[in-house]
């Protein structure tokens, strides 16, 4: 196998001569995509902890019930939505991206804006339904 | 002068050649978990209850026992698929190589006892 002498050294991603306050919100909503995948990810724990209650029996189910209704648990649920919405949201305009449609600056600007705007619209919509569907505790 | 062609700099510090799997998958548990985790919303607000009985009877019609099931092991590798390539762009040497191995072991423990789960609700054999 081949041996550099030395090592190569190539620029670096993100390429920060290109940076201009447009790029800083688009550069945000891409780091807020994996941010929001991070979150799900140690959700999906939580999600299978409270599965596993449920296996569990009827006591344990409502010992976990209790603890997920802890006011600090409660907002991380309300983030976890907001991660869900934006994440879902953000993939499909990753997904539309894959056919190598939308890559024009200018509207891949708007896409990131309005999926933002979006996924915020739809965690409010969807706290609302699920607060008045489960009385408070979601 | 040096005459030596560039193919040199990069024999044996190309491709794995499985890259491309990386990417199709992630593609493709996407789209699985859009479809699931737009049923598993839609289906517990029509529910409507979060009551013990309610959720296990829930989980243990047939139809409910597959999908969620298959959500379980969809999230988990797109998941994977995902802190893998975090992993990858934030730690390196032999740490990179310890956290996806470790990150691999959370995810089949996630997997297993979510799918675990719900066939044992669904087999009643819940205690």
């Amino acid at each position: 196998m081949a041996k550099r002498d030395k090592p190569l050294v190539r620029p670096l991603s993100p390429y920060w001569q290109y940076v201009n306050v447009q790029t800083l919100h688009t550069m945000g909503f891409s780091i807020l995509h994996r941010f929001t995948g991070l979150a799900l990810s140690v959700g999906s724990i939580v999600l299978v902890y409270w599965l596993a209650a449920a296996a569990s029996g009827p006591e344990r189910y409502v010992e976990v019930q209790g603890q997920l209704s802890a006011l600090w648990l409660q907002v991380l649920l309300l983030g976890w939505l907001f991660s869900f919405c934006y994440h879902f949201l953000n993939g499909i305009r990753h997904l539309v991206w894959d056919t190598g449609r939308g890559f024009d600056l200018s509207v891949s600007r708007t896409s990131g804006y309005a999926v933002f705007v979006a996924a915020l619209v739809a965690t409010a919509a969807l706290a609302y339904v699920l607060c008045s569907r489960f009385g408070g505790g979601v | 002068m040096n005459l030596r062609s560039p193919l040199r700099d990069v024999l044996g510090l190309g491709t794995a050649k499985e890259g491309a799997k990386h990417w199709w998958w992630q593609r493709v548990t996407a789209i699985g978990l859009a479809l699931l985790g737009v049923w598993f919303v839609a289906s517990l607000i029509c529910l409507g209850s979060l009551e013990y009985a309610a959720i296990t009877s829930w989980i243990g019609s047939p139809f409910t026992t597959t999908f969620l099931s298959i959500f379980i092991v969809t999230l988990a590798l797109h998941s994977q698929l995902g802190v893998q390539v975090v992993i990858e762009d934030y730690v390196h040497g032999a740490l990179k190589t310890a956290s996806i191995v470790l990150s691999n072991f959370c995810h089949i423990i996630v997997a297993t006892l979510g799918v675990v789960s719900v066939l044992r609700i669904a087999f009643g054999s819940a205690a």
